[in-house]
């Protein structure tokens, strides 16, 4: 790309991209197909061989962005969509996300991010086409149309993409194409079949760890057990006696073995011999995090929400509930372990990376290289998982250390093992929640007091300097109820540990208390969770949509004999939502039996992937809610693999129901939202099975006979 | 030497006898459509058939195979016209897709034994398969609707 398709870029994003500075990396997408000659923008290059190529600047772990995105574009274009050939895109500050200011896939942020600059990406292009087509023939632009990639004129005369592509460079780009309205959408809102699933019903999809490079050798690493701890000295000379073993290194991550298998250098690795120091967390165990939490929380917080007078209604109510409510580490178990493939020159580094974050990878190899941002290309492959464990860099500097130390290309693969005990952990919560009633029975205040670690502050220290963490406080400064007097702070408690950023963050957190505790404000109130809810949201139509759609098809209170319903509500990434547990307690334990969930999620693109994305989310919900839960004793994981950190399989998968309403609004965020409502659901349905109200998880440390 | 037969072919590695058949596959032989995921066949995720049954094989030493057939989710179709890869098509049953191999290779061995499997033979034969994206239902459609494929009613 040329420094002039910066110019055309900022020409035609216009006054979307509020910053579009020079990137401090440019680097050419890897495609080798044919001659360029049409890069409209940067996701788009039209070769006159009429090939069409779609740069896929996020990253797909699942959620289908490589479909939705394209999609966007072909809408526009006028092409159909398997017209369309995906590759990743390189880092760049072109494709930064404008929802989370870099380019970062996180945050159900692709399609609301891309909603109106791919469609914008599709028409001016489509725009130039035309006008370089309609230039050649001597008509008026506007006479011409176009279907699936071919341009006709109004004598019926044909050229497709390609035939122009080399005449519509040379055009000048213009400043604001007209989009079409949502009546005419031909693609979007329209289900079709993902682009990916060829590719991974063959086992033909490249992820991380399939990278192969001429010449690569192997690597495994042995980091420190405590979290925080660090290497005091190791002895090798076993590990390097062992066949197939090339080197022996101390990286900035602990000490690795690189061989010319994977398996040998696993099996070296396992051989070092090494005394760690033990570090800052030498000491640290749950009961410690908890008594760090409890002290934390006898402080006030900085202010999410202040409606009225919470604290005054509540000292002078006829009636006050109070609960507090805890929840634990949880790690992200993405199925594809953690790795990275680097190659290091003199001259500059390749990596191959499974990265939410190909900016921040590119950052962190170059610093370990030693090298200029510039000198760093980052190929992103497909992830095997990312649920917020690959906004993490922790896993890139080693391999580029290794690489370099060895002068070869090298493949750093943790074991199932360093990942569950090396993971940046969902963050703790211990949450204090209040309720008062006045002498009539009427809910006149909320109040929220939560603590924890703030991710936000290890991420973005400048953003929450001042003000509170945003991601703390989801699913709870947004409390949709109709209460006069509302509070809701949350005060930033460290725990010593690093802790990460978990499908649907705060929301996970904040719903199992708010929605939990609403359920107990309706058995205060002597009412049923339906009806406590719905006269609190009169005012709150998309809420109040999801939450009468759901009682509806649930059956809402009459479930078959011997199971139990509960409900949640919440809205989160823009999305509205109401979910139904069905539960049955077989022998003390609790069976998820069904879950419907409805929801509002604005314009939908592909409406089979907003129904896969809830499937998906209630899943990751539940093994959260059922098993979850990341211990430490002395610093160090007690949870190791699958069977000491257990998730959902599909014995334990309930049938799942998913009701979307199209409501027109503009496009939410569908990648998280349903995690966040399992629990409560499951909780406020243990609640009416049982009479007991579960205020910690996961359920597993339950006995509920 | 080892000698091997693996998607019909015999070919023959250098490696140690000890060595897992999963990274045979993957690092010696460059098919790396088979996953690792955890190394204790706790995941499923290595699924590969051993003369026709679904085996984890990272837990299945490479000294072990012997002359038995392995068949590998390269080679169960040449053009992903399986059953269970056209059903797997029809739902659009992957989303990360990092399992699915293991999921195919398991739902295939099911369908061979069972060619009309009950919702128990499903949760039985798949119990040892985790998704992290929660597959499951999408599953459980294509495995019943790749048992119709495979009765001609295509």
């Amino acid at each position: 790309m040329s420094a002039n398709l910066l110019v055309t870029r900022r020409q035609v994003l216009g006054g979307l991209v509020i910053a579009i500075t020079l990137p401090a990396c440019k680097q050419a997408p890897k495609s080798t197909g044919a001659a360029t000659t049409f890069e409209p923008n940067a996701w788009l290059r039209i070769g006159s061989d009429n090939s069409i190529t779609f740069f896929c600047d996020r990253a797909e772990m699942g959620q289908g962005v490589y479909t939705a995105l394209p999609m966007l574009v072909a809408e526009e274009l006028g092409v159909s969509l398997e017209r369309i050939k995906v590759e990743f895109a390189p880092p760049g500050d072109q494709f930064i996300n404008n929802l989370l200011g870099g380019q970062v896939t996180g945050g159900s942020t692709s399609v609301r991010d891309g909603w109106e600059k791919l469609r914008k990406a599709g028409a001016t292009a489509r725009h130039l086409l035309v006008a370089a087509a309609a230039e050649e023939w001597g008509v008026d632009a506007r006479s011409c149309k176009v279907v699936d990639g071919v341009i006709l004129s109004p004598q019926f005369k044909k050229l497709n993409f390609g035939e122009v592509a080399e005449a519509a460079a040379k055009l000048p780009v213009p400043k604001d194409v007209p989009l079409k309205p949502a009546s005419q959408f031909t693609l979007i809102g329209k289900a079709h079949k993902r682009k990916d699933t060829p590719a991974k019903v063959d086992g033909s999809a490249i992820y991380g760890i399939d990278v192969k490079l001429p010449g690569m050798l192997y690597a495994a690493l042995a980091q420190p057990p405590a979290l925080g701890g660090s290497v005091k000295t190791f002895n090798d000379e076993k590990a390097r006696a062992m066949p197939g073993v090339v080197a022996v290194v101390l990286t900035s991550s602990g000490v690795a073995v690189v061989a010319d298998s994977w398996w040998r250098a696993r099996k070296a690795r396992d051989a070092e011999q090494i005394d760690w120091n033990a570090g800052p967390n030498g000491t640290l165990n749950d009961a410690k995090i908890a008594q760090t939490l409890r002290k934390g929380a006898t402080g006030a917080g900085r202010v999410a929400r202040n409606d009225g007078d919470a604290a005054a209604a509540i000292k002078g109510a006829a009636r006050v509930v109070r609960a507090d409510y805890e929840l634990p580490l949880l790690a992200h178990a993405t199925l594809e372990p953690q790795n990275c493939t680097a190659d290091v020159r003199a001259d500059g580094a390749d990596i191959y990376v499974p990265t939410q974050v190909p900016q921040m990878a590119q950052a962190a190899a170059a610093k370990a290289a030693g090298l200029d941002p510039k000198q760093v290309r980052v190929h992103t492959t497909f992830l095997g998982g990312g649920f917020g464990r690959r906004l993490e860099v922790d896993f890139i500097p080693a391999a580029v250390e290794l690489s370099k130390a060895v002068k070869k290309p090298v493949k750093l693969v943790w074991t199932r093992e360093d990942d569950m005990t090396h993971d940046a952990y969902r963050p703790p919560a211990f949450d204090q929640a209040a309720g008062a009633f006045d002498e009539k029975g009427k809910l006149i205040a909320w109040n929220l007091h939560l603590t924890g670690p703030s991710i936000t502050s290890r991420w973005f220290p400048a953003a929450v300097e001042k003000q509170v963490d945003p991601f703390a406080v989801e699913a709870a400064a947004n409390y949709p109820y109709d209460v006069p007097n509302v509070h809701v702070d949350f005060r930033q408690q460290e725990i010593g540990i690093d802790v990460g950023y978990w499908r649907s963050v705060s929301h996970a957190l904040n719903c199992f208390v708010a929605e939990s505790f609403m359920d107990e404000l309706a058995v205060a109130a002597k009412k049923n969770s339906y009806e406590f809810r719905k006269a609190l949201l009169e005012k709150q139509p998309r809420y109040l949509k999801v939450l009468d759609l759901v009682v509806k098809e649930s059956r809402f209170g009459y479930p078959y004999r011997g199971h139990f319903h509960g409900l949640a509500v919440m809205e989160g990434y823009g999305t509205y939502m109401a979910q139904v547990a069905e539960i049955s307690l077989e022998g003390g334990k609790v069976r998820v039996r069904r879950v419907y969930c409805a929801a509002d999620c604005g314009q939908q693109v592909n409406p089979d992937t907003v129904i896969a994305q809830i499937e998906s989310s209630v899943i990751f919900g539940l093994s959260a809610l059922m098993w979850g839960e990341i211990n430490l004793q002395n610093g160090r994981v007690q949870q190791t693999n699958f069977d000491s950190y257990r998730v959902a399989r599909m014995t334990d998968a309930p049938r799942i129901d998913s009701y979307v309403i199209e409501s027109g609004e503009a496009p939410g965020g569908i990648g998280e939202p349903a995690t966040a409502l399992v629990a409560p659901a499951v909780c406020n349905a243990i609640y009416t099975a049982t009479g007991r109200r579960l205020r910690s998880l996961p359920l597993s440390r339950h006995h509920l006979a | 030497m080892t000698k091997l037969n693996v998607n019909g072919n015999t070919v023959e590695v250098d490696v140690d006898p000890e060595t897992p058949l999963l990274w045979v596959l993957r690092d010696t032989l460059g098919l790396t459509g088979t996953k690792f995921g955890c190394g204790m066949a706790l995941c499923g995720a290595c699924t590969v058939h051993l003369s026709g049954n679904p085996v984890r094989s990272c837990q299945v030493p490479v000294s072990a195979v012997g002359d038995q057939p392995v068949t590998t989710i390269e080679g169960l179709s040449k053009d992903r016209s399986h059953p269970v890869q056209q059903a797997w098509i029809e739902h659009d049953v992957p989303q990360c897709g990092y399992c699915q191999s293991g999921q195919i290779m398991s739902a295939s061995a099911l369908i061979a034994s069972k060619p009309r499997p009950s919702d128990a033979d499903i949760d039985t034969a798949m119990a040892g398969n985790i998704c992290r994206c929660g597959t499951y239902q999408r599953i459980r459609a294509a495995i019943r609707r790749a048992a119709e494929i495979k009765a001609g009613n295509a």
